[in-house]
């Protein structure tokens, strides 16, 4: 018994981590599988109903834009995050004076919570009292800023913060992506007579392609997940106007009690992060089985 | 002849060459200050606006400075204003996150550091498939257990509790400590262990005499990471809690989306950043610790 107990103790440690993510994970994702299959309102059932659920989700029109906003999110956010990030990091490069300090301040929001960073920007972008009135007051008497108001720009608003958080982040990426490149090959290149412009447009960005892919999957994980940034900022407003997925989800099983249609929300979410994630977890242990 | 007209042609170039440089040099710091402004301006905002009175904001600017060191706005958000219903105020939620952290965070890092350890040192056959099934519940977004959830904390009796929201956070993030703590063994050298285990030391004893000793930079990044992660939930906090078990990230929006009277900008600012500081001070102090944390544990987002 006791000899045993010693020959599997390492097994026995593992068996709680393995049993609660065994359970809360995957049985979780499959309940909610299940669930998605059914038609259930306030509480759970479990006939099972078939893909009406589906089909009512992609019919309603809130959802159409929750999911047209994702798209528009996503690729604004992707786009800015990794210009502004790759700029940040090159820039950096180039042996600047206080380089902790300026890192410091470009990385500093990714450790607020979306609902502080919501919070300060609402105050910031409201055209009352701020960044409108401040123009006004400077003399720009026409200036108008009020996209937070307004239900098509106010998605937008979502972005500038979005960004504000996130750069930085891409930024370390690429700059502890550049730094591990060996010195060598910058300076033979430039004995070969290239530019700097020429040695990191030809040289050194294109060897940064895991980096690209890292902050790819990171970001579009980011923005399918984005959930308090919009609640803290617009509550999905004007109206339904900046209705992304998570909100959705969250709105649709909580508020409207729409257990059913809720579950094939959240499902749809699951498979769009899944078709991002599986590909990059699978180059992942390619590259580091070939280690 | 031929190389000395090189050399002074060169030279010139050389002499173009530096102006270029000194204009790109300064090109780059405006622009790596621009930047820096657009970072910083939130935060000074903020500061400034929870400095000044709701008279001031009215008249002055984002930017404007505050005419004095006013912490009253400081004192509503933390301790409020002193009469009963309705009053909302941090401070009791501030002590629910304290209350939720410090457990989940230690349970966590305590449940990764073990899967880590065996995962690397104590190998058995599938070990690699034990550590990708755990991998996976890096990436799952949350919506897709969260009715279950709500359910399951129900049957415990622990919904809308501290209790219940530790319970999920140390759940959730297994999945990053023993990413954290498998990566961080793997580099350990597997001889000390072997040789460990010939002098007769068992499980326990090589990871407390052995692993723990040298684990203090991965330790840090791990509580680092969780404490932030934990701290800043919303998703979590607003869905299972309510009322009075509410964690402050939960407050701090009530706080700001509540209706009553007139908006008081300054106190929602003063809240905000009450709500932001521990996490800020944590980045100030350990940033090094934090960034390696980010970029290892990135994938949460």
């Amino acid at each position: 018994m006791f000899k045993w107990l010693e020959k599997n103790l390492p097994k026995i440690v593992m068996a709680p981590a393995v049993g609660l993510i065994g359970w809360f994970v995957y049985g979780f994702v499959l309940w909610t599988l299940y669930i998605s299959f059914t038609n259930s309102k306030i509480l759970p059932k479990y006939e099972l109903w078939g893909v009406g659920q589906y089909v009512k989700l992609w019919g309603s029109r809130k959802w159409l834009i929750a999911v047209d906003n994702l798209l528009i999110f996503t690729a604004l956010f992707l786009i800015f995050c990794v210009v502004i990030g790759i700029i940040l990091a090159i820039f950096l490069d180039q042996k600047i004076r206080a380089e902790g300090i300026l890192r410091t301040i470009y990385l500093y929001p990714m450790a607020l919570s979306f609902i502080v960073t919501g919070t300060a920007w609402k105050w910031i972008l409201n055209p009352t009292l701020g960044i409108q009135k401040m123009f006004r007051d400077w003399g720009f008497e026409n200036f108008t800023f009020d996209w937070l108001v307004d239900r098509e720009m106010a998605i937008y608003t979502i972005v500038i913060a979005g960004v504000w958080q996130s750069a930085g982040f891409v930024m370390a990426l690429f700059l502890a992506g550049l730094r591990s490149v060996e010195d060598e090959i910058v300076k033979a290149a430039k004995i070969d007579g290239a530019s700097l412009f020429t040695v990191y447009w030809k040289i050194l960005l294109p060897m940064m392609r895991p980096v690209f892919f890292t902050s790819f999957v990171i970001l579009v994980h980011i923005s399918i997940k984005s959930y308090d940034l919009i609640v803290a900022l617009t509550q999905g407003g004007p109206g339904i106007s900046t209705t992304m997925p998570a909100l959705y989800m969250t709105q649709t099983a909580f508020h409207k009690s729409q257990v059913g249609l809720s579950a094939a929300s959240a499902m749809m979410m699951f498979m769009a992060v899944a078709a991002v994630i599986i590909p990059y977890l699978y180059s992942e242990l390619r590259r580091e089985n070939a280690r | 002849m031929q190389d000395s007209l090189k050399s002074s042609s060169y030279q010139q170039l050389e002499q173009k060459s530096k102006y270029t440089n000194m204009f790109l040099r300064w090109f780059l710091y405006f622009i790596l200050i621009l930047f820096a402004s657009y970072f910083i301006f939130p935060l000074y905002v903020m500061v400034v606006t929870s400095l000044k009175t709701m008279e001031e904001i009215r008249q002055g600017t984002l930017l404007s400075w505050p005419s004095g060191l006013n912490l009253d706005s400081w004192a509503v958000a933390w301790g409020g204003r002193g009469y009963g219903a309705g009053d909302t105020f941090l401070r009791p939620y501030f002590w629910n996150s304290i209350k939720m952290v410090v457990p989940a965070v230690f349970f966590s890092t305590f449940i990764g550091a073990m899967t880590g350890y065996v995962l690397t040192k104590w190998r058995f056959k599938g070990d690699q498939w034990v550590f990708l099934f755990l991998l996976f519940g890096c990436f799952i977004p949350f919506q897709a257990i969260l009715l279950p959830m709500a359910r399951t904390l129900g049957v415990l009796g622990i919904s809308n509790s501290v209790v219940g929201l530790v319970l999920v956070h140390t759940v959730y993030g297994i999945p990053f400590t023993t990413l954290f703590f498998r990566n961080y063994y793997v580099s350990v050298p597997t001889e000390l262990v072997k040789a460990a285990r010939i002098d007769g030391a068992g499980f326990f004893k090589i990871f407390f005499k052995i692993l723990l000793p040298i684990s203090a930079p991965i330790i840090v990044v791990t509580v680092i990471w969780q404490f932030t992660q934990i701290w800043n939930d919303f998703l979590f906090g607003s869905t299972f809690s309510f009322g009075e078990a509410a964690p402050i990230q939960v407050a701090l929006n009530n706080m700001v989306l509540s209706s009553t009277s007139v908006k008081e900008y300054n106190v929602d600012m003063a809240s905000a950043i009450i709500a932001g500081i521990p996490t800020l001070i944590v980045y100030v102090l350990a940033g090094k610790y934090f960034i390696r944390g980010l970029t290892s544990g990135a994938v949460k987002g």
